[in-house]
């Protein structure tokens, strides 16, 4: 089965569509054409830029090359978990980010290269790159998610907390609602995402597989690996981090420290 | 089982220094926003805060936050929920000592089925006192415990503090009625602006 090459010109007549998009905004008014025609110049760049970046890199066979382009993009992914909170704790988000980011993805990925995907080298860049890739999508919306479950909620609950610490609870014992209620909603994309999958959506990935030609029995088997990588990462990421934010707003003393959140 | 307090300060409040005798209650008033309950929690050690706090001899940094505010209840302003209904924030081992207190403090015996929202302001107090009181504290902090209360919950309140008092607890008694602090203290402080106290 050999797959459909495009050509540039095949993609020049779908981005017909943008122009009819940009005529529709001039048209009726909706403002959206500037903003359109940015992000439709940056998506092209960004990808073809990655494209020939990916291709030396996945010809260099260069681990140490591999390993800085995981670490960048990990950091970019850090980035994106810190910021999404409202709330600032006192040294940063990126002091729970990082370790659960990047520690949780080296584990999953090296995981699924040892055991499931096998390949030759474990940590050939044309495997490792697209599955960090697609395991930091992840992880960063659940550990983003969990994040701001506890930083942008505890101040609400601080009576409901603190009534437990002076009726002698551990820390522990008053936050495990605030917890607990961050890293269930923190889970229920990773979860839709599992139950909707080939009956109400087509995955990305399996219809990327699919449109370059690949049997739809194979593209299904990657498919389920990369859900149950996903949503093991997931739910990884959601109770390091909210477990991370939670011990950072209480001390020795077993207070509630909210003088450390801003 | 005298509480010695020393030199209790944070940037808020302090320094406070003072010491209350077994089974006796201190009374504090002042005007709102003065430190009265910074003051409760820097006790009940929730906030942080220099100095320190002896009860009956035991240095509370000796003991686990946890145990120490087993032993030294703060029954605040404000109280917090945490669960469905009322009756989950109770042991449920000790239903029918939760239930006979609550009685005492003339609460609805059909309010522990509901939610915390259906309870009124003076009913949420008052369930914030049983919920210390059924723990059996040996010092008990209590911020305005009859500031939403009518005059007939008020005397039930007081009345259950003596009893109390009587059995032994010791009490900090905060008000900003000058005439409860003359009812329910043995001693009385007066806490002035900028968080000192003075006789």
């Amino acid at each position: 089965m050999t797959p459909l090459t495009l050509h540039a010109g095949d993609i020049a007549i779908a981005a017909i569509l943008l122009v009819i998009d940009a005529a529709l905004s001039i048209g009726l008014r909706l403002r959206f054409h500037r903003a359109l025609a940015i992000a439709s110049v940056r998506m092209v760049v960004q990808l073809v830029a990655v494209g020939y970046l990916l291709r030396y890199v996945f010809a260099g066979h260069s681990p140490w090359l591999t390993a800085v382009i995981v670490l960048a993009m990990s950091l970019v992914a850090v980035r994106e978990v810190a910021v999404r909170p409202v709330r600032r704790l006192a040294g940063g988000n990126a002091v729970v980010a990082l370790p659960n980011v990047l520690g949780i993805v080296l584990l999953t990925a090296c995981f699924a290269l040892l055991t499931a995907i096998r390949p030759h080298p474990w940590y050939d860049a044309r495997y490792a790159i697209p599955l960090v890739g697609i395991l930091l999508g992840s992880i960063l919306n659940a550990a983003s998610i969990a994040l701001a479950g506890v930083l942008d909620n505890v101040r609400q609950q601080r009576d409901a907390i603190e009534a437990q610490l002076m009726l002698g609870a551990t820390f522990r014992t008053a936050a495990a609602p605030l917890l607990r209620r961050a890293i269930r909603t923190a889970m229920v994309p990773v979860i839709n995402q599992m139950a909707a999958a080939g009956v109400i959506t087509l995955p990305g990935t399996m219809t990327g597989q699919l449109l370059a030609g690949a049997d739809p029995v194979d593209a299904v088997k990657y498919q389920i690996l990369l859900l149950i990588l996903l949503t093991g990462a997931s739910c990884l990421a959601a109770v390091g981090t909210a477990y991370g934010a939670v011990a950072r707003l209480s001390d020795g003393r077993e207070r509630l420290r909210l003088d450390r959140l801003s | 089982m005298n509480l010695i307090v020393d030199a209790l300060r944070n940037a808020l409040a302090g320094p406070f220094t003072f010491t209350v005798a077994a089974g006796e209650c201190l009374a504090i008033t002042g005007a709102s926003g003065s430190g009265k309950t910074v003051l409760l929690r820097m006790i009940a050690d929730l906030d942080p805060h220099e100095g320190g706090v002896t009860f009956d001899g035991v240095d509370r940094a000796s003991l686990p936050a946890p145990a120490w505010r087993r032993l030294a209840a703060l029954v605040p302003a404000r109280s917090g929920w945490w669960a469905d209904t009322i009756a989950e924030h109770f042991p449920r081992e000790r239903e029918a000592a939760w239930r006979a207190i609550a009685a005492g403090l003339l609460i609805p015996d059909a309010l522990f089925g509901r939610s915390i929202e259906e309870a009124s302001t003076g009913e949420r107090q008052r369930l914030a006192l049983v919920r210390a009181l059924i723990a059996e504290p040996r010092l008990l902090l209590l911020d305005e415990p009859t500031a939403s209360l009518d005059p007939v919950s008020t005397k039930a309140v007081e009345s259950a503090i003596a009893q109390r008092l009587a059995a032994g607890t010791t009490v900090i008694w905060v008000t900003h009625d000058a005439a409860q602090a003359e009812r329910v203290g043995d001693t009385r402080l007066r806490m002035r602006a900028g968080g000192v106290l003075g006789a």
